[in-house]
């Protein structure tokens, strides 16, 4: 009997194409990048990334992700709760809703912001009135940052939540579980993996958000300039290494979330095998 | 916010501490300008913190913003805390002015020259050899020319671009822009115009690339090797033809071009809140520009200063002699090049829809 993978020739195309497009897709850009930050030697790459302008452009990209990500944990977490354990009146228009900012364009979520919280809208008007600038300034870009990913953790766990039904908190509420207790012993359990891909979606894109927060932003050096403008700002400065160093940055934060993301994971494995292996000698 | 505020208080503690000793202050200055004046003001702002703490005892850093002219100017008119804005043309400035943003409506009169402290020009850059044989405006129109310009409605220096070519074309037809304003020849006028529309939008048929801005283009052209001809701020090409890549492009000089006047003006709405020493820093940055030393620096990046007094032989060389129209004789000023030729629905508009 014939079974699908069995033909050769089928199974070593298609290993060949994928290697060969995720060479040119992903492996020889990154190689470039490294390439380009290297150019001028390791001197020059050292130089431009302990500039006191890079250094900044750091420290923003990591303020404007350890402010997002918790607080679209959480909202993400909440939202999907409420979207998959209760009925009611517009359930369907939220889940809608959550998609929006999937759906515009980055530039057009930064201009909306701009036109409201900036000194000609409404709501910068009133602000305005307490000496608060939101706009040009790192609070703004944060806010942007917060619009553009809050859908990723909401989007991870709701069909994970509603796969998973409601029996097992169900049950832990009939035999008596409190509100925290059913949530960190049922709940968070069940949607670990989720939650935790889409802190990973969340901080990826906070820290390489560049469409939103270029246009709230005003490009102050050394002040709102977070790593993705800074690798255009320099380009633009005709400093190619700088540019390049950069971006090696931001792919380097990127490897790393995926690495803490691996360890979570395998973590989390360890931790579930421990468990069944308790209740295997019980 | 009230991390800010405490932040704010504190740091307002301690300057008023240090004043206390050495009546010195600390003084933040945010100058918002356009594209192509990176390396300027890198120069400038160092220079003048120096010359600044010498002269007056305060301490002024100085934030330095770039980007497309219409677009700084945009970010200021919607908030961005500017305390001077150094940006590509008049208008851009009027428009902070227009909405009551924090700038005077008489903010050209307040320093001299037209509170331009430089100028500059249009010119062409072209590769090495000029391989497409390109020597005056009416080769950019010619078949498999291709033209790099930024876009007009978000950089300063493509509006430029743009009326030094309609100039040009206007003096082809007239011959002598003198009759531009004489009533007797309004039927000349009116096929020049003609031609130059039919000119420009030929111009634009070659243009492969519009970048947002000045910055954008010269990158594309030189980093990127797209293009044959540049059409450029005579700063940027200068840069680009003499440091970046000596020897690999040349600078053609078009029979005629546009005087180029890049204004500067204190926005004192902003600066005002930060008082009175902060309002004499910035009134101070701007006329420090206008002296020897700010000259100085400004030749040392390819702009023609107002004042060549000092300033080296092989420098002054870099500038060529060549006819310079004026926006305010050829267009009736910025306000009204703008309304003509740039707002919605204006010439350029017009030729795009192709």
């Amino acid at each position: 009997m014939q079974r699908v993978g069995d033909s050769l020739p089928v199974k070593w195309t298609l290993i060949v194409l994928a290697l060969v497009l995720t060479a040119l897709v992903l492996v020889v850009p990154l190689i470039e990048i490294v390439r380009q930050a290297l150019a001028g030697g390791v001197g020059e790459l050292l130089d431009n990334l302990t500039n006191t302008y890079t250094l900044s452009a750091i420290w923003l990209t990591l303020l404007i992700a350890v402010i997002t990500v918790p607080l679209n944990v959480l909202f993400g977490t909440v939202l999907a709760w409420l979207v998959t354990r209760f009925r009611f009146l517009g359930r369907r228009l939220l889940q809608t809703l959550i998609d929006i900012p999937f759906a515009v364009s980055p530039v057009i979520a930064g201009l909306v912001y701009l036109l409201l919280y900036g000194r000609n809208g409404w709501l910068g008007q009133w602000l305005a009135g307490y000496d608060i600038q939101l706009m040009f300034a790192w609070p703004g870009m944060v806010l942007v940052t917060l619009f553009v990913t809050s859908p990723f953790v909401a989007r991870e766990l709701i069909p994970l939540m509603q796969a998973q039904g409601r029996q097992e908190e169900e049950a832990a509420v009939s035999l008596g579980a409190r509100g925290a207790q059913l949530f960190y012993r049922i709940t968070l359990p069940n949607i670990r993996s989720g939650l935790i891909y889409g802190a990973i979606l969340t901080n990826a894109r906070a820290m390489g958000e560049f469409g939103a927060v270029s246009v709230v932003s005003g490009m102050i050096n050394g002040v709102t300039i977070s790593l993705p403008l800074q690798v255009e700002q320099l380009y633009q400065d005709y400093n190619t290494v700088g540019s390049f160093v950069s971006a090696l940055l931001l792919a380097m934060l990127a490897v790393l979330t995926l690495v803490i993301k691996g360890l979570l994971e395998w973590l989390a494995e360890r931790r579930q095998q421990r468990h069944s292996k308790v209740a295997e000698d019980v | 916010m009230p991390a800010r505020h405490v932040l704010a208080s504190l740091f307002a503690a301690s300057a008023l501490g240090a004043s206390l000793f050495a009546h010195a202050e600390n003084v933040t200055l945010l100058n918002v300008s356009y594209d192509p004046t990176r390396e300027l003001y890198q120069q400038y702002n160092k220079a003048f913190s120096q010359w600044y703490q010498k002269e007056s005892g305060d301490s002024v850093s100085i934030q330095q913003s770039n980007g497309g002219s219409g677009s700084q100017s945009r970010s200021v008119i919607e908030g961005a805390p500017a305390d001077v804005v150094t940006l590509a043309l008049a208008y851009d400035i009027d428009a902070i002015a227009d909405r009551n943003a924090g700038v005077p409506k008489d903010w050209q009169k307040q320093l001299p020259d037209n509170s331009s402290p430089y100028t500059s020009t249009i010119v062409f850059l072209v590769r090495k050899g000029n391989p497409k044989g390109i020597h005056d405006w009416g080769d950019l129109t010619k078949q498999g020319v291709e033209v790099i310009t930024p876009n007009p409605k978000t950089s300063g220096g493509a509006r430029w671009n743009f009326l030094a070519a309609w100039s040009w074309a206007l003096k082809q037809k007239l011959g002598d822009l003198g009759k531009l304003h004489d009533p007797r020849y309004a039927e000349e006028m009116k096929a020049a115009t003609a031609y130059a529309r039919d000119y420009v939008r030929d111009l634009f048929k070659n243009a492969s690339v519009l970048d947002s801005g000045a910055r954008g283009s010269t990158n594309t052209f030189v980093k990127n090797g797209q293009g044959d001809v540049l059409i450029a701020w005579e700063s940027d090409a200068l840069l680009a033809s003499e440091k970046l890549d000596k020897g690999n492009y040349e600078i053609v000089v078009p029979s005629l071009s546009i005087l180029t006047e890049p204004p500067v003006a204190k926005v004192e709405g902003n600066v005002k809140r930060k008082g009175e020493a902060a309002e004499k820093a910035a009134d101070a940055y701007l006329k420090h520009l206008y002296s020897p030393e700010g000259q100085r620096i400004i030749a040392d990046n390819y702009y023609r200063p107002r004042n060549t007094d000092g300033i080296p032989q092989q420098e002054l060389r870099l500038f060529p002699k060549l006819e310079l129209v004026n926006v305010d004789e050829v267009f009736g000023g910025w306000a009204k090049a703008q309304k003509t030729f740039f707002a919605d629905g204006g010439v350029f508009d017009q030729l795009q829809q192709r």
